[in-house]
């Protein structure tokens, strides 16, 4: 099922996203990879209430285009920082590969998503991007953390906020 | 003795950087448009479709295919009857890196220690390997391996009298473990015998064979059937949300080795799999 979200997400967002789901998001979004998280010191430089956080680092920006190509990175590697942002209000994080039981807990709790953008469509998704700016530590180069407005930006709902898990379900369903 | 000028490699070697990671190989295309067909999980399609679509934009726009533009690593055959001259080979080869990852807007991924992280800020130094080959041509290969997929490669000293089946498990273990993270649907290049370090290097050469070209010996290519098949019932999938096609192709090399070892490697490459060659 195609669901239409708009950023910043709101409970009722949330919990009308059941796993599997595929969504389309326009909106702001930010982004912050291993860098930015460490910087982040419990304390992102912006408001993560409703946010969606996007792990991600777009290669240089050729003259004229919008951003680089920009596709997720491996999620599990901000396992240990996920729960206190969600604790603040973290909405949803996008990237790739699956997460921790502690961050599926966090994401239960406070009632949050985990979206899914597939590996290696990073000149696609770049497409959905219409502005970019950094919003903080411009020093970490690609790892600065972006603000990025994007028009139904295309992910798949891989963990949600009853703990249903699209890595587990899926491969038990394929597996002969 | 024929020359070919240090400047010619650097060319080359910087357009090899900039097409591989924009234009993704054709049998690579048509085995993610075989996978389309094959596949049944509509969210592994729609995986799938968008990794076809990505593949036309970059080629299109001439953007890369993934934001990790990966390590260069470069593949030399160089015949015994031509020499490079006006500078080494090898700078030659770095500072053709250097060059495609600038011009190309390609990320810079490589860092100077592996302890302090330094980025080195051009993706150089390439990794190079080089064989002397008869003849009078260089033949460079290039690939742009990226760095989710080599983190989830492993290689094991097996006993000489283990069995097919524990080399088997060893192998389905490796790509069932690479999961979701490294990129699936898979290439997996296997290397079985040498010693530790050819087992790698034979392992990351089975990767640059075409998919659906098949080990010239029978029993070889007949196991590398196999194998595929059970990958592709471990049920990981495109992106590892569950589906029919977990990877593309299994290549195997193998060569002689002690009579006390049995090594194994398995490496494993996403689907963005950004190899491209010359000749000089």
């Amino acid at each position: 099922m195609i669901k239409k979200l708009s950023a910043p997400l709101t409970n009722k967002d949330i919990q009308s996203l059941g796993v599997g789901d595929q969504v389309l998001i326009s909106g702001k979004i930010y982004t912050a990879r291993d860098a930015a998280h460490r910087e982040f010191k419990g304390n992102p430089p912006f408001d993560v209430k409703g946010q969606i956080l996007y792990y991600a680092s777009p290669t240089p920006t050729k003259p004229k285009a919008v951003i680089g190509s920009i596709g997720p990175t491996t999620s599990s590697r901000m396992d240990a920082f996920t729960p206190e942002l969600l604790k603040k209000g973290l909405k949803a994080t996008i990237g790739k590969g699956t997460r921790g039981r502690e961050v599926v807990a966090a994401m239960k709790k406070f009632k949050a998503v985990y979206l899914v953008v597939p590996g290696g469509a990073a000149a696609l998704l770049a497409k959905h991007i219409k502005k970019a700016r950094v919003v903080a530590y411009p020093e970490l180069g690609p790892e600065a953390v972006l603000e990025l407005e994007v028009l139904d930006f295309p992910a798949i709902v891989a963990i949600d906020s009853k703990g249903r898990n699209l890595f587990e379900i899926g491969k038990k369903e394929y597996s002969r | 003795m024929r020359e070919i000028s240090a400047k010619k490699i650097t060319e080359t070697v910087k357009n090899l950087c900039i097409n591989a990671n924009t234009d993704l190989p054709e049998d690579i295309l048509e085995a993610l448009n075989k996978a389309l067909a094959k596949e049944e999980s509509p969210t592994g399609r729609e995986v799938l479709r968008q990794l076809i679509s990505n593949a036309k934009i970059a080629k299109q726009e001439k953007v890369p295919l993934c934001q990790d533009t990966g390590t260069a690593v470069v593949f030399i055959e160089m015949g015994q009857e031509v020499r490079v001259i006006e500078g080494s080979l090898e700078e030659a080869i770095h500072t053709g890196v250097s060059l495609g990852y600038h011009k190309g807007y390609l990320r810079k991924s490589i860092v100077t220690d592996p302890l302090k992280r330094k980025n080195t800020g051009d993706n150089a130094p390439a990794v190079i390997h080089t064989e002397i080959v008869p003849g009078k041509n260089i033949k460079i290969g290039l690939l742009c391996k990226g760095g989710g997929a080599e983190n989830r490669s492993a290689v094991k000293m097996l006993k000489p009298t283990s069995s097919k089946d524990e080399i088997e498990q060893f192998i389905l273990e490796t790509a069932e473990k690479a999961g979701p993270d490294a990129c699936p649907p898979f290439i997996i290049g296997i290397g079985i015998g040498g010693n530790f370090d050819t087992v790698t290097l034979i392992a990351k050469k089975a990767l640059l064979r075409p998919v659906g070209k098949h080990h010239s010996e029978k029993d070889t290519a007949d196991w590398e059937r196999e194998l595929l098949d059970k990958i592709n019932k471990l049920g990981v999938g495109p992106m590892g949300l569950g589906g029919r096609v977990t990877a593309l192709a299994v290549n195997i090399e193998k060569r002689p080795c002690h009579i006390s070892s049995l090594p194994v490697a398995v490496n494993i490459e996403c689907h963005a799999h950004r190899y491209k060659e010359a000749v000089l």
